[in-house]
């Protein structure tokens, strides 16, 4: 590929462009009104206004963005994650105009995003999935019958849903009466699909994910896994690779799963399995994502590669290298910087006065000092990345590195990630996905955010 | 008289209640949308809403009059 378009925007969008430079692929970066003083618009080799500010008027404008690529020649459009990333639809309309999609084909996506779809191939695959219905629940009266045999608590969810959106856990029968038609509603407003089905509650759960690869040749790879489980409002904010407290035998079974997964679809390029594991590290398939995922430098990081190159690599026919000539070493650790009040995680938009980041990380995000956060999109300012030999190493100098951060101007979890990386529940890495709100209502009294 | 103002900039999702409608401290009387995250902006006091300055796909700044509250 010699040129292509990113269908996305800032950190994503600044990452795809820095392998690109390195491999002399040519970008184009696409961009909203609010979003022309970023710095990936002037790091692309062209830039195209495609729209105004809301995201369903520019960046989600599918035809649009399409005729822009065709008109500059490019070979290949990278969706990042996020927007079109999961949308089958532009994947197949990418392909249509004769132009590569840097992703698994529509098909996958398409198969892989009806959540209810998947846990029936995944049972198929024998892959083993999290107890639930196997078909989408029509009414309250079906979904109260079902209940009896799944048992509370339970997890209401949207099908076609995602990021933590449309899904809500019941803990009685009067929880799912309430619930039932609200996220009906919300699965409609947001995914245009109403469809929602039910799945067993896994009490301390950690939420552990394994990245897999595949090519055009039949090879599928895994790099190993992530353990995602520091959320707030269902949605990650640290992930750390290799997961702690997790036996080398559980490893290499979920691993092994993650594959069994990617072969039951014939699976290309970057894709995510997600499985949420209990105490006694029993593990169920919770859903495929079908792109890079945020976190994926924590993987870059143990395993020493670039999975942008990787994704552009199999997405012109080349071929992956075999499973055992991937190794990780040390430890690393991704945080994400959010523009958000520390106590409630309510956005804070506003202009980025000061941006000190200091040493000791990798550091991947879209705007630099004196930009402005709009509340327009997502609250990310950043990602930190640390690495270490060891966790201990990875834990130590994440401390060093979040007492030398300054940002003014908006609200952030800077001094969130300062008192919680030093918690007894973070450092003892053994914790499930309620760690973060529990952490924050356990010293309530204490901390000073 | 008394003037409900947006705590955050983003964009009107839902208007919940009406011009004439009584509310009460702590109703939900409108939705933002910002960042993704979808704000519920309650009523600090109860009253009559006399008028709604704003409307559904509309964008609010930081400090905008969103709603007007009488006795």
């Amino acid at each position: 590929m010699k040129k292509i378009l990113i269908a996305n925007r800032g950190e994503i969008a600044r990452r795809i462009i820095r392998t690109c430079n390195r491999l002399g692929i040519e970008t184009v970066a696409i961009h909203s009104e609010a979003d022309g003083d970023l710095p990936y618009v002037s790091e692309a080799t062209e830039a195209v206004l495609i729209g105004p500010n809301p995201v369903v008027q520019s960046y989600l404008q599918v035809e649009k963005i399409i005729e822009e690529a065709k008109k500059r020649g490019v070979d290949g459009i990278h969706p990042g994650y996020g927007l079109l990333s999961e949308n089958a639809d532009f994947a197949r309309k990418v392909a249509v105009a004769g132009m590569t999609f840097i992703g698994p084909s529509s098909d996958i996506i398409e198969k892989m995003g009806d959540k209810i779809e998947s846990r029936r191939t995944m049972i198929q695959a024998g892959v083993p999935v999290v107890p639930g219905t196997e078909e989408g629940v029509k009414s309250l009266e079906e979904a109260l019958q079902e209940a009896e045999v799944i048992g509370y608590p339970l997890m209401l969810k949207a099908s076609a849903g995602g990021g933590g959106i449309g899904m809500v856990r019941c803990e009685s029968e009067q929880a799912l009466t309430q619930q039932f038609e609200s996220v009906k509603n919300r699965a409609k407003a947001y995914f245009g699909d109403d469809v929602i089905y039910l799945e067993k509650f896994i009490a301390d759960a950690r939420h552990i994910e394994v990245q897999i690869f595949g090519d055009h040749h039949g090879n599928l790879v895994h790099l190993y896994e992530r353990n995602c489980s520091v959320q707030r409002r269902n949605q990650k904010v640290i992930e750390e690779s290799p997961s702690p407290n997790l036996p080398q035998e559980v490893r290499e079974r979920l691993c092994e799963a993650a594959l069994q997964a990617g072969k039951a679809v014939n699976y290309t390029n970057a894709g995510t399995v997600e499985f949420i594991v209990d105490p006694n590290n029993e593990f169920y398939f919770l859903e495929m994502n079908t792109r890079l995922q945020v976190e994926h430098p924590v993987t870059e990081e143990v395993t020493g590669l670039d999975l942008v190159e990787w994704q552009l690599n199999v997405a012109d026919g080349g071929e992956l290298p075999a499973q055992d000539t991937i190794q990780t070493h040390g430890h690393a650790i991704e945080y994400r910087v959010y523009a958000e009040d520390p106590k409630t995680f309510f956005p804070s938009p506003g202009k980025l006065e000061k941006l000190q980041w200091g040493e000791g990380a990798r550091i991947e995000t879209g705007y630099e000092e004196g930009n402005l956060v709009t509340p327009f999109y997502d609250p990310m300012i950043s990602k930190v990345i640390i690495h270490g030999a060891d966790r201990d190493e990875a834990l130590s100098k994440s401390q060093a590195f979040f007492n030398n951060v300054t940002i003014n101007g908006v609200k952030t979890n800077i001094s969130l990630f300062k008192e919680f990386v030093g918690s007894e529940q973070f450092v003892s890495g053994d914790y499930a996905t309620a760690v973060l709100p529990q952490w924050m209502e356990k010293t309530k009294e204490e901390h000073t955010l | 008289m008394k003037e409900l103002k947006a705590s955050m900039a983003g964009t009107v999702l839902n208007v919940l209640a009406a011009e004439g409608q009584a509310i009460t401290p702590g109703q939900a009387v409108l939705t933002i949308e910002s960042m993704k995250m979808e704000i519920p902006v309650e009523a600090e006091i109860g009253g009559t809403v006399e008028k709604i300055h704003v409307e559904i796909g509309g964008f609010v700044n930081e400090g905008d009059l969103l709603i007007t509250v009488g006795e």
